[in-house]
C-alpha cells in the first residue's frame, strides 16, 4: 500500500511556493560559496599560499587537528563504550554531558575551560605547580579546546554503533574461548570500525575549523595557536588573499568530509 | 561423562526451574514450545546466563555453584555452541571464522588456519573457505557454525534450534548431515528445538520442557507413546486427557469420566488414539464402554485420512476414512455419537 501512495506524492508534484521558499533556502547555503569562489578567481589568491605566515597557520591547524582527533579517539572510545554499554546512575546526566559542546556556543566553552585549567582555575596552578604544565595560551590548550567541541562528535557516532551491533556475536566469540579483551578487540572493533573511522574524520573536521573556544583559551599567537580560521579571521584585515585561500581549503575539507561521509553520519541523525 | 544442571533462572516474570543430566553417548533434545525456557537453559549451560540458584557440573567439577560462588565463564568452559541464526562473524571469512576458536585457545595463526581448513574439508565446505557468512547459503552457514563449534574441541557440543534458520525444501537435507556429524562426535551433545520433529529424527534421549518446567523425559518413543503434555500429545496427535482414576474410571476435570481398563488409582493421564474412536450417526449399540454425544467442530484432510475434531462433554478428535465422512455424512456443526472401547485407552500415572 505504501507505494501507490508514495508515487501519488510524486506526481501531484511540489507547490510552487515551496520551490520558491526551498530555493532561497538553498540560496542562504549556496550564495556564500559562490561569493567567495568568485572573489578567489578574481584575483591571485593562491600566491598567498606561499607567505610563511600561512603556511605555519596551516601546518599548526594540522598538527592540533591530528592531535585532537587521536585524544578524542583514545578518551572518546571509552566514554562511547560507557554511554553504551555500563549501566550506572547518572548515565544520561554524562550523555547530555558529554554532548553539551555541540550545542554550547564555543566560546563559552574556552571561557569554562580557563576556569578549569586557567592560571587561576580549578586545576590549572595544580597542574603548574606539580606537573609544570601550563595549559592556556599555549599549543597544547589549542588541542585540549579543539578536542572539547569535537570529541561529542566521535562519542556520538561510535556510541551509536555500540548499541547497534549485534551483542550476541560477542557471546559467540566468549563461547569460543575469547576473553573480554579479545573480544574487543577481534569482534567488537571490526564490528564498529566503519563508525570508528566516520567518527575520526567528522571529529577531526570539527577540530580544524574549531574557532571560538580556541581563541578564548588558547588566544591567538602565530606559530603557537593560531590556526587556519583564527588566522583567517585576522587576515581579513591585514591579508585578505591569505584569508580567502585559507578559508576555500576549510571550505574544500569540510565539504569533502561531509560528502564523503554523507551515509554514515546522516544515518545517525 | 556426564553434563548435570540442577538450579533455576529467574528473568523477570519468567522462571526456569530445571534438573537435568545429560550423558555422552546419546545425542539429548530439548523439545518445547517457544518461551519455555530452551534457549535460556542453553545459556546457562554455555555460562552466558548465570543461575539464580544452583549448580551446572560437568564430569563432577562444578562449572557453576551459586551456593560457593563459582562461575567458570563461558570462555574457560569445554562447550562449543552452534547458535540460532548461527551468529557467524560477519567480518571474517569461513575459514576465520573456524580459525577464530582455535587463535583464542593459543594456535598459533597458521596451525590454526590450517586446522580450520581441515574442519571445513570434514563438513565439505573446502571451497567456501574464503567466502564471507553473507555469501554463504543457511546450509553452509550451519555447517560453519558446526566445524567452528567442533573445532575447539569441544566436550560439550549445544545446538540451538539447529535446523530453524533454513527453509523447508533444504531441512531435510542438512538434518541427514547434522545427524552424521552428531553421531561423529563423542562428547556431550544437546540440543534444544521446539520442533518435535526435529527433535525425534536427531536425538535418541527427549527432555520436554514448557512454561520453565521439565514436563516429561525420555525415549522418542516413549514420549511419543505416554505424552504428557497437549505440546508432544498435539504432535504424535493423540488425544490427552488428565483426570483422577478410581476403579476403572477415569475422572476428568470438566465433569466428564472415562471408562478405561485396569484399576488404577490417583492422578493418570488417559491417552486415546484418534483411530481409536469411532463416530456414528445414532447411538451405538454393543460393547464400546464409553459413548457420548458431540457435535463436529471441523474437519482436517491428512493424506489418506480425516481428523474430525468433536466437541462435547468430552472434546476428543476422531481420524475416520474419507468414505466414512461421505456415509456417515459428517458435516462442521452436525451431532455426532462418539464412542471409545475402554481397552483401547490406555492409563498411565502422571
Amino acid at each position: 500500500m505504501g507505494q501507490p501512495i508514495r508515487r501519488s506524492h510524486r506526481e501531484q508534484g511540489v507547490p510552487l511556493i515551496a520551490v520558491v521558499a526551498a530555493a532561497a533556502g538553498a540560496g542562504i547555503f549556496v550564495l556564500p560559496l559562490i561569493g567567495l569562489l568568485w572573489r578567489a578567481l578574481g584575483s591571485d589568491v593562491w600566491q598567498a599560499l606561499t607567505a610563511p605566515a600561512v603556511r605555519t597557520a596551516l601546518w599548526l591547524s594540522l598538527v592540533c587537528s591530528v592531535s585532537a582527533t587521536c585524544g578524542s579517539v583514545v578518551f572518546g572510545l571509552p566514554l562511547a563504550w560507557v554511554q553504551a554499554r555500563a549501566d550506572f546512575p547518572g548515565r544520561a546526566l554524562l550523555r547530555g554531558l558529554t554532548m553539551l559542546p555541540i550545542v554550547l556556543p564555543p566560546v563559552v566553552g574556552g571561557v569554562a575551560l580557563l576556569f578549569a585549567f586557567g592560571r587561576r582555575g580549578l586545576l590549572g596552578p595544580w597542574l603548574d605547580h606539580y606537573l609544570g604544565v601550563r595549559l592556556p595560551f599555549t599549543t597544547a590548550g589549542a588541542v585540549l579546546a579543539e578536542t572539547f567541541v569535537a570529541m561529542p562528535f566521535f562519542i556520538l557516532t561510535v556510541e551509536g554503533a555500540l548499541r547497534s551491533i549485534d551483542h550476541r556475536l560477542e557471546d559467540a566469540a566468549r563461547t569460543l574461548g575469547a576473553g573480554r579483551w579479545t573480544v574487543f578487540g577481534r569482534v567488537t572493533l571490526p564490528l564498529i570500525r566503519p563508525s570508528l573511522q566516520a567518527g575520526a574524520v567528522l571529529c577531526w573536521a570539527r577540530a580544524l575549523g574549531e574557532f571560538g573556544a580556541t581563541i578564548t583559551f588558547a588566544g591567538n599567537f602565530p606559530g603557537r595557536t593560531q590556526t587556519v580560521p583564527l588566522a583567517v579571521y585576522l587576515a581579513l584585515e591585514t591579508n585578505p588573499e591569505a584569508g580567502i585561500v585559507l578559508s576555500l581549503i576549510l571550505l574544500g575539507i569540510s565539504l569533502a568530509v561531509l560528502v564523503g561521509l554523507r551515509e554514515r553520519w546522516w544515518s545517525l541523525l | 561423562m556426564s553434563l548435570e544442571v540442577c538450579g533455576r533462572v529467574t528473568l523477570g516474570a519468567f522462571d526456569l526451574h530445571v534438573d537435568l543430566r545429560v550423558e555422552a553417548g546419546t545425542v539429548a533434545a530439548v523439545l518445547g514450545p517457544n518461551g519455555a525456557g530452551k534457549t535460556t537453559l542453553l545459556l546457562v549451560l554455555a555460562g552466558l546466563v548465570p543461575l539464580t540458584a544452583g549448580r551446572v557440573m560437568l564430569d563432577g567439577q562444578p562449572l557453576e555453584d551459586t551456593q560457593h560462588g563459582i562461575h567458570v565463564p563461558p570462555e574457560h568452559r569445554p562447550i562449543g555452541v552452534v547458535f540460532q541464526e548461527y551468529r557467524l562473524f560477519p567480518h571474517l571469512t569461513a575459514l576465520d571464522n573456524v580459525a577464530f576458536g582455535l587463535r583464542c585457545h593459543g594456535r598459533p595463526r597458521r596451525e590454526a588456519r590450517q586446522r580450520a581448513y581441515e574442519w571445513l574439508a570434514h563438513v565439505g565446505l573446502r571451497p567456501q573457505a574464503a567466502a564471507k557468512p553473507a555469501e554463504l547459503s543457511g546450509g553452509q552457514a550451519q555447517r560453519v557454525a558446526l566445524a567452528r563449534a567442533l573445532a575447539i574441541e569441544p566436550r560439550v557440543l549445544l545446538l540451538d534450534e539447529p535446523l530453524s534458520a533454513l527453509d523447508v525444501s533444504t531441512r531435510a537435507d542438512v538434518r541427514r548431515t547434522l545427524r552424521a556429524h552428531l553421531d561423529a562426535f563423542n562428547g556431550i551433545r544437546l540440543l534444544v528445538t521446539h520442533d518435535p520433529l526435529e527433535a525425534m529424527a536427531l536425538a535418541d534421549h527427549l527432555v520436554v520442557l514448557e512454561g520453565g518446567r521439565i514436563v516429561q523425559s525420555g525415549s522418542p518413543a516413549d514420549v511419543a507413546e505416554r505424552p504428557r503434555s497437549s505440546y508432544v500429545a498435539d504432535f504424535v496427535g493423540v488425544n490427552l486427557f488428565r483426570g483422577r482414576a478410581t476403579d476403572g474410571h477415569v475422572a476428568l476435570s470438566g465433569g466428564a469420566a472415562l471408562t478405561v481398563p485396569g484399576a488404577g488409582s490417583g492422578e493418570v493421564f488417559a491417552v486415546i488414539h484418534p483411530r481409536a474412536v469411532a463416530l456414528h450417526r445414532r447411538p451405538p449399540e454393543g460393547t464400546p464402554r464409553n459413548v457420548w454425544r458431540g457435535q463436529i467442530a471441523g474437519l482436517d484432510v491428512e493424506g489418506a485420512r480425516v481428523r474430525v475434531r468433536v466437541t462435547g462433554s468430552i472434546s476428543i478428535v476422531a481420524e475416520v476414512t474419507p468414505a466414512a465422512v461421505a456415509e456417515l455424512k459428517l458435516d462442521q456443526g452436525g451431532d455426532v455419537w462418539v464412542s471409545v472401547k475402554a481397552t483401547e485407552i490406555s492409563v498411565y500415572p502422571t
